[in-house]
């Protein structure tokens, strides 16, 4: 820490640091537009001036460039001279030059970067009395509004699109006054990532569009911490709702986990809780048609049908915790038993799952987090397209460049924060990054070496590294000669690093890559590096499920077979999702009584004899537990109206309804915590995710609304003119109206927005850190679960044989089928969210080789599907790549299939 | 005594002073442009709604008794709702001052009690007025940033031609 004198006050400030991170986090209100934490610094905008004194005889003094000048140990500088002032009036009063009067029609209005700072500097009046610079705007897909009057010529956007997310479709053009931040032409923008300029831009260049849709102001809306479910990521987001509709999501700092950045997904994907398949009602259903009944009338006849047989239970990857534990409970299942209650997964994702948390729990290297993963300096990506179904891993790994870059700078002792020399300097630089995919993947441009194989033999490959880097891990028999260098050349690589991570997945629900992961994972540890392991799994709350336990959807398909399942109750999941069309007949053949507790109509709900409407992550609060074993609570951000009810209370009213002795007699979620925790010593630091309902601040509940929120009187004045009292729910530690505490020290798992006085942005989110891209003030938000016990080490699994990408099926000569995942496309809810399903488009299958693209037939297993094929020659010969669940929606993982042209195109 | 005598005499003066009884409501009273009466949403001079719902009279009401939501339609922003419950009302005008593209005014009328209370829930059909009330020739688009039909970007005042991105010169 060096000591530096801002304006005569003494503060300590990081070495190696920049001037400007050091005044904001000394607590000065210094004006910023280029300068972000994670973009660094490049000084395009010249807001930042401070005067610097040579010493404390230096009267004079020079305006330098905060952002642009390192902490140096008794530097002396001055935020409030006159003359720094001056300059930092006149620099916004040049950029508001050519800004339009556009505020009261600009969706960033009243959480503008640019609005703050121009108050901050005390410019009022436009003196410029000349023609302002206007531009033409672009369509840029169905998530991005542009309006590029609006610019301030910061080039933050295209430093992240470009440089932080690998975009390559967003650029500069023109000079001076006129740059123009936009693609080539009108299209949509390819990176997954771009939802991100929304919050990077200062201004209003780049707004939401589907939050334009049904806008609000940022001081009307209640906010609520949220947990993303498009992923087993769990990314920590903020849930902005206004008179019962879930507006819009924004990214929460979690300092470990996604910090500034989310992926579209997640940020455009919480729509389907508004979407027209929510369900509202119970009801029962009859040839697929849903009568309405009250709330009691189906209890009623829940317990009439519960009294015909065993009751079984299906849980789900995506309701919370607490809710799959009332589930076991109904069904009257102690924790790890299996006999009546089902993961909800089929072979083979079931097994590959629950190895993949058992090794996660097991493993003797550290469960990387998504932070250690950005920091790993040399990572492996074993067989999972983590773009697709970790996207915001994906960005992780990306920013493994970044540190080799940070190397050499280090090397020629140039500060990381200076952008574009840092940048300039590792222009040749690969990162640090091994992948081992069946088909190209986004990741690639980056990477030190990309292998193409199939997943079997990517698991080989898995095997031979460990086997590389220690003898003791069991070897491979029968590679080849490239097979072998490829190996030693990576497991070199990963030997060589200081933090390696090993990322694998259950994307190809391959028990033997995951084994392989860990495998080398345990390998290095073996060698005493600080090795991580990440293995993605398939929902957001599988950790939460697999740690629970229960049996595959094949076993309890064989129950039913033999008659056992009197009535299935399926929590939040549908089952035509995770089983071929005739497994999912037969199922649902086979129980006698089918009740569905969803919050959205899906093929299985349409099967169910009753139907009970659930709450969605937006309505209710509970705990998931992500793919790096942390526990994190979600919180209502809308009060929902009866009937809709959070799972677990539903299960307790059936329990009570039928009779069953299940101590599920929860009133609120925080005893529903309490049970899980105390169900398993793996759960006990569950309660720790998140502070409880009770939790006060400065003796009052946090608010969940702004000090601001306007129409209080007259929102609902419509349907009747008398104020009703504020909605109230015993799950959530936050007022649901703006009477309240807000502090920047309150804990991070509570943090309903956020804002401070003069910084409305998010860019206020400096003043809630201890330190800039560091903890938050107030504590973290989570908490890890495992890794808790570490096994002594030990290497695992059966090398599998080469693969081989024909097989035959009923004598006929099939293909290998894989599973192609999309960002867009593969996750369930996210598809029914309006944007996400217009940027998914259709699903088209690829197939390697050569030939004509056409129209074709494909047949999985009985199941076939009329769809568009690509002929790919960079994908391996005869194999198929399917998106799942979108062509055939009970296929998900490897499988053997085959495809016939039912009209090829002229090849041109 | 002599004060009862003077009040006696002053309240006789009364009777040929000049009489401050209006007989309303069969004589209205006068009220000047500025009086803080009934609120009205108004039209540019094309006649199109000038609410662009930017939600800044709500912000600014003390009672928050104006609630609307934003729709857009080509370009041009409106409230797709617009309810101002007066019966919480309390007339201060900070609205219109708050506005700024002159939409909202406060007019000279304050007739309009109800027998019921929920009648006093003025919707958008009964706040919108045909004209533009006091400001004659302030259209916002005009003068903002934004395209509009009828109004290409760089057509505004003070506004320059739009830029030719492949252009080289400076």
């Amino acid at each position: 820490m060096a000591k530096i004198t801002i304006d005569g006050r003494v503060v300590e400030a990081r070495d190696g640091g920049n001037l400007l991170q050091a005044c904001l986090e000394a607590g000065t209100d210094l004006p910023y537009f280029c300068w972000h934490p994670e973009l660094g610094s490049v000084g395009a905008c010249r807001q930042c001036a401070v005067k610097q004194y040579a010493n404390a005889d230096d009267k004079r003094g020079r305006i330098v460039m905060a952002c642009m000048t390192p902490v140096t140990e008794g530097a002396i500088l001055s935020v409030d001279d006159p003359e720094a002032k001056e300059f930092r009036g006149e620099v916004v009063e040049w950029l508001m030059t050519n800004h339009p009067h556009d505020c009261p029609v600009c969706e960033e209005g009243g959480e503008c970067h640019l609005q703050d700072m121009t108050v901050m500097t005390g410019h009022r009046e436009r003196r410029f009395r000349f023609d302002k610079r206007t531009h033409r705007n672009q369509d840029l897909g169905p998530f991005v509004k542009h309006e590029m009057n609006r610019c301030i010529a910061c080039y933050r956007c295209v430093r992240f699109y470009k440089d932080y997310a690998g975009g390559e479709d967003l650029g500069v053009f023109a000079q001076h006054n006129n740059v123009y931040f936009g693609r080539q032409e009108s299209g949509t923008l390819e990176s997954p990532f771009a939802g991100n300029l929304i919050e990077v831009c200062p201004t209003g260049v780049f707004t939401d569009k589907p939050f334009s849709r049904m806008y609000s102001r940022k001081w009307d809306m209640r906010g609520a911490p949220s947990v993303c479910t498009h992923c087993s990521v769990g990314c920590s987001t903020i849930l902005n709702e206004r008179a019962g509709k879930v507006r819009r999501t924004l990214n929460r700092y979690n300092d470990e986990v996604n910090r500034y950045f989310l992926c579209d997904r997640g940020r455009f994907g919480n729509d389907f809780v508004n979407a027209p398949s929510r369900l509202r009602a119970a009801g029962y259903v009859m040839d697929g048609r849903m009568t309405p009944v009250p709330p009691a009338q189906a209890l009623t006849r829940f317990a009439e049908i519960a009294a015909d047989g065993p009751i079984f239970g299906v849980m789900s990857g995506r309701a919370s915790v607490e809710s799959n534990l009332a589930l076991r409970r109904l069904v009257g299942e102690a924790l790890a038993g299996e006999a009546n209650v089902s993961t909800g997964w089929a072979e083979p994702l079931h097994g590959a799952t629950m190895r993949a948390v058992e090794l996660l729990r097991s493993t003797p290297a550290r469960v990387a987090t998504l932070q250690e993963i950005e920091h790993s300096d040399g990572l492996l990506i074993l067989g999972e397209d983590v773009d697709a179904t970790a996207p915001r891993l994906a960005l992780a790994a990306y920013q493994t460049q970044r540190n080799a870059f940070n190397k050499l700078a280090d090397a020629n002792r140039i500060p990381h924060w200076l952008e574009a020399p840092v940048r300039t300097l590792g222009a040749e630089t690969l990162a640090p990054l091994y992948i081992a995919t069946p088909a190209p993947v986004a990741l690639d441009k980056a990477a030190t070496l990309s292998v193409r194989a199939l997943p079997d033999d990517i698991a080989r490959l898995g095997f031979a590294i460990a086997n590389c880097i220690d003898p003791a891990a069991p070897g491979v028999s029968g590679l080849g000669e490239d097979e072998t260098q490829r190996a030693a050349v990576i497991a070199d690589a990963l030997l060589a690093a200081e933090r390696p991570v090993i990322v694998s997945g259950t994307q190809y629900a391959s028990v033997a890559l995951i084994e392989a992961a860990a495998n080398i994972a345990a390998a290095l540890a073996a060698k005493g590096k600080a090795a991580g392991l990440s293995l993605v799994l398939p929902e957001a709350n599988a950790a939460g499920i697999a740690l629970l336990g229960g049996m595959s959807l094949d076993a309890l398909l064989e129950k039913a077979r033999a008659g056992q399942v009197g009535t299935l109750v399926v929590l939040e999941r549908d089952l035509a999702r995770q089983m071929p069309q005739a497994g999912f007949d037969a199922l649902l053949g086979a129980v006698r009584h089918l009740v569905v507790i969803d919050h959205s109509v899906t093929p299985t709900a349409e099967r169910g004899e009753l139907v009970l409407p659930a709450t969605a992550v937006s309505e209710c609060g509970g705990t998931m537990v992500s793919m790096e074993g942390r526990a994190q609570r979600f919180l209502q951000v809308v009060y929902p109206e009866a009937p809709l009810q959070v799972g677990w209370r539903w299960l307790r009213d059936m329990a009570e309804a039928a009779g069953i002795q299940a101590e599920i007699g929860w009133q609120t979620l925080d005893q529903a915590t309490e049970a899980v925790a105390a169900e398993a010593p793996v759960f006990a630091a569950i309660r720790e995710a998140a502070p409880e309902a009770g939790f006060m601040l400065e003796g009052e509940h946090i608010r969940s609304q702004t000090s601001r929120v306007s129409g209080r009187t007259a929102i609902r004045a419509n349907i009747s003119v008398h104020d009703i009292p504020p909605p109230f729910s015993p799950d959530t530690p936050l007022a649901s109206d703006m009477e309240g505490s807000y502090a920047v020290d309150m804990p991070g798992a509570l943090v309903p927005f956020y804002r401070v006085p003069g910084w409305n942005s998010e860019q206020s989110l400096n003043k809630f850190q201890q330190e800039i891209g560091g903890r938050m003030r107030g504590g973290d938000s989570g908490v890890r679960l495992f890794p808790g016990e570490v096994s002594a080490g030990g290497y695992v699994g059966a090398v599998p044989t080469r693969a081989d990408g024909r097989g035959q099926t009923g004598g006929e000569a099939a293909c290998l089928v894989l599973p192609a995942y999309e960002v867009f496309g593969s996750d369930e809810t996210s598809m029914a969210s309006e944007p996400v399903k217009q940027r998914a488009g259709e699903p088209v299958v690829r197939i390697g080789g050569h030939g004509a693209s056409g129209v074709a037939v494909l047949e999985i297993g009985g199941d076939r599907a009329e769809v568009a094929v690509t002929v790919d020659p960079a994908l391996p010969e005869g194999v198929i790549f399917c998106p799942p669940y979108r062509v055939i929606p009970g296929f998900a993982t490897p499988a053997w299939g085959s495809l016939r042209m039912v009209e090829a195109e002229a090849v041109a | 005594m002599l004060g009862i005598i003077r009040t006696i005499w002053l309240s006789f003066l009364h009777l040929f002073h000049k009489n401050v009884t209006v007989q309303y409501p069969e004589v209205k009273p006068y009220l000047s442009p500025r009086y803080r009466g009934r609120i009205v949403l108004t039209r540019d001079p094309n006649g199109e709604e000038r609410c662009v719902a930017c939600n800044l009279c709500a912000a600014a009401c003390p009672v928050d008794c104006i609630s609307l939501q934003k729709g857009e339609r080509e370009g041009r922003w409106y409230p797709e709702f617009f309810q101002i419950n007066f019966s919480r009302c309390i007339f201060c005008g900070f609205c219109e001052e708050a506005c700024p593209t002159y939409a909202i005014q406060l007019t000279p009328d304050f007739e309009m009690s109800e027998y019921v209370r929920q009648n006093l829930v003025y919707e958008k059909k009964d706040l919108l007025i045909s004209g533009p009330g006091k400001v004659p020739g302030y259209s916002f688009y005009n003068i903002s940033g934004l395209a509009i039909p009828g109004k290409d970007k760089g057509e505004a005042e003070h506004e320059a031609p739009p830029v030719d991105t492949h252009s080289l010169m400076p």
